[in-house]
């Protein structure tokens, strides 16, 4: 009896047997496909590198490298400079990373070293990741209408007691790097504490332990042990927060105020190379589109090699600590 | 015992440290007052998020109706008026975006983490994957203006495409990671029972990391929602519903970014409802990927 059913099912052949040819071509075309599509990944980044860099080389053989140290954009007479991009760049990020740094580091930890209970933590971690969540233009809109009107008494009474400090020079007549730091800050302030997060957890606890032990104070611990040996997690988080702040676009375009020059003042306008291609793509000729792309492959090399260092410093820390390959 | 000890010892005055603790002591004080920074500064670094919120519920609640919702803009000194059309373009190229990068992402991401993921190229495809996580949106936006706008003009397609440029990376990188939570023994077993790899990857693997595949999809689509530096060349604005895909689109993050210049209170009101519907969006995504993400084992 037993026998029989085995037979039946066997004759049958639905229940097990080698796979049919069918299989066998499924199986090759879906893994062909899967790694088709990881390549394509690859090839995403080769061709985004050729395309821009293509449409850019006209302008780079006219401009050559006077590009990057000019620093005038007249489109009439075919001047091209982004000095002052570059720099406006740079340095508002500099501005956002030093204020987004401190918050970012403290609160994670705020969030890592024992100030809150599990829940609270959780709550407190959820507020700081819907502040990821806002989209650019919405931090460019409350910049507009709730962070400059702000401002405006602060800085000119800055300005007008501190005026002789270059840093605060000019007026805030509106838009400028003040506020547009300010609202970069709190935009890389999310990134930058999950990652100091990430970096603080992966210390064993009995570190702490260990610190504790020898009868230090919370902050002895933390200032002392923690961060030293967090160090190398908090740096990539700094990084990679840097990076984000040199790419931001909108909220930087909406509150810097699009001005070409190059001052130390914290209330003067300026611009960034993101937000010089916001603002000119839409209505560009075609010569003025060759520059722009020039612009942007500079600051597809920026903002590449900022985050290549910032992945890589972010692997170290985990072979550090997990000896991973 | 011990206690008679300490007592005794100091009695005799030798020098044993107080074992109380002394809240006056500069070392505690020292610990005090950085502890009260810390909560203070925890507690400013979370004041933006409640302003911005508080602005949204204020000024773009007061605005938001059916007619906002449903209307096309207005323009210079009408009243009235809405965003519809730019809320349904906003829907549209999110959803191009999402059809062209959520596959691809996907198969992508099978092929780093179950047939290769130790190759040479797996680890290529990796390292690209995080960098472009980490790329200026607006780059997506210059490369597909270089490829799609230049030949065939402003589009909703070139806005899906500069959008799903963004959303290829996160996907992949996410639903990498979940694949890799899937335990060994399951596909072992599955391979035991002599599944050919396409078998245990259709039937094991992506049914088992389907909470965590979609999470990476839901943040992926809720990031390109909120995005709109790729937008601004590549699908420029419409003042009109899409009626196909190859004309100029409007979506909300440029509606907001052209009416918060504007000096008329009418367009700078709709700005903020549109904001607001814009973070609704946003977080419903958000929300919806961390429903879907809770760990099933």
């Amino acid at each position: 009896m037993a026998s029989n059913h085995f037979q039946n099912n066997a004759s049958a052949s639905t229940l097990s047997g080698p796979p049919s040819t069918g299989d066998y071509i499924t199986d090759s075309v879906f893994r062909a496909v899967a790694l088709t599509c990881a390549s394509l990944l690859i090839l995403l980044l080769a061709y985004i590198l050729w395309e821009i860099g293509g449409k850019a080389l006209p302008a780079f053989k006219e401009q050559g490298l006077g590009f990057i140290t000019g620093t005038t954009w007249n489109v009439n007479e075919g001047q091209f400079g982004v000095l002052p991009e570059i720099w406006g760049t740079l340095y508002s990020s500099l501005l956002a990373l030093i204020i987004g740094g401190i918050f970012g580091v403290t609160i994670a930890i705020f969030l890592t070293q024992d100030f809150l209970g599990n829940r609270f933590a959780a709550v407190f971690r959820t507020i700081v990741e819907l502040l990821a969540a806002i989209p650019s233009v919405v931090f460019g809109l409350w910049g507009i209408y709730v962070l400059i009107p702000l401002l405006r008494p602060a800085a000119d009474w800055l300005h007008e007691h501190l005026g002789f400090i270059p840093l605060f020079g000019t007026e805030l007549s509106g838009p400028g790097l003040a506020p547009a730091a300010l609202v970069l800050a709190i935009m890389i302030l999310p990134t930058v504490a999950a990652i100091s997060v990430d970096a603080f957890r992966r210390i064993p606890y009995k570190v702490k332990e260990a610190a504790f032990g020898m009868g230090t104070t919370r902050w002895e611990a933390i200032l002392k042990v923690m961060l030293p040996t967090a160090s190398s997690g908090l740096l990539a988080a700094l990084v990679l927060g840097f990076g984000r702040a040199l790419g931001e676009t909108m909220a930087l375009a909406m509150l810097i105020g699009n001005n070409n020059q190059i001052s130390l003042s914290l209330f003067a306008p300026a611009d960034t190379l993101a937000s010089l291609l916001a603002s000119n793509f839409p209505e560009a000729g075609a010569v003025e589109v060759q520059a722009l792309m020039y612009a942007a492959m500079v600051l597809l090399v920026i903002t590449f090699v900022v985050n290549v260092i910032g992945l890589a410093v972010q692997q170290y820390t985990m072979r550090k600590f997990e000896g991973k390959k | 015992m011990s206690e008679i000890d300490l007592t005794l010892l100091a009695n005799k005055q030798t020098a044993l440290p107080s074992l109380h603790r002394q809240f006056l002591e500069p070392r505690a004080m020292k610990s005090g007052f950085l502890t009260a920074l810390t909560w203070t500064i925890a507690a400013l670094g979370s004041i933006p998020l409640f302003s911005v919120i508080y602005m949204l519920i204020i000024q773009g609640g007061a605005r938001l109706d059916f007619e906002a919702l449903t209307a096309l803009p207005p323009a210079g000194f009408e009243d009235g008026g809405g965003f519809g059309n730019a809320l349904v373009g906003t829907l549209v190229m999110v959803g191009i975006g999402g059809v062209i990068s959520i596959p691809v992402g996907i198969l992508a991401a099978v092929y780093l983490a179950v047939l290769g993921p130790h190759s040479k190229l797996a680890k290529t495809a990796r390292f690209v994957a995080k960098t472009l996580t980490g790329f200026p949106s607006i780059l997506a936006g210059v490369f597909t203006y270089a490829i799609l706008v230049i030949t065939f003009g402003y589009s909703a397609l070139a806005g899906g495409v500069s959008l799903a440029v963004l959303m290829l990376p996160t996907v992949v990188l996410a639903a990498e990671e979940a694949m890799r939570q899937v335990p060994q023994k399951m596909t072992d077993a599955a391979y035991g029972m002599g599944c050919t790899r396409t078998q245990v990857i259709l039937k094991v693997v992506l049914p088992t990391a389907l909470p965590g595949i979609l999470t990476g999809v839901m943040l992926a689509v809720a990031g390109a929602a909120g995005e709109s530096a790729p937008l601004l060349f590549t699908a420029l604005f419409s003042n009109y519903y899409i009626s196909e895909l190859m004309e100029p689109t409007a979506s909300l993050s440029i509606l907001i970014y052209n009416f918060s210049a504007m000096p008329f209170d009418n367009q700078i009101e709709l700005a903020w409802a549109a904001s607001l519907v814009l973070v609704l969006i946003v977080l419903v995504f958000n929300i919806l990927a961390r429903l879907l993400g809770r760990p099933k084992y």
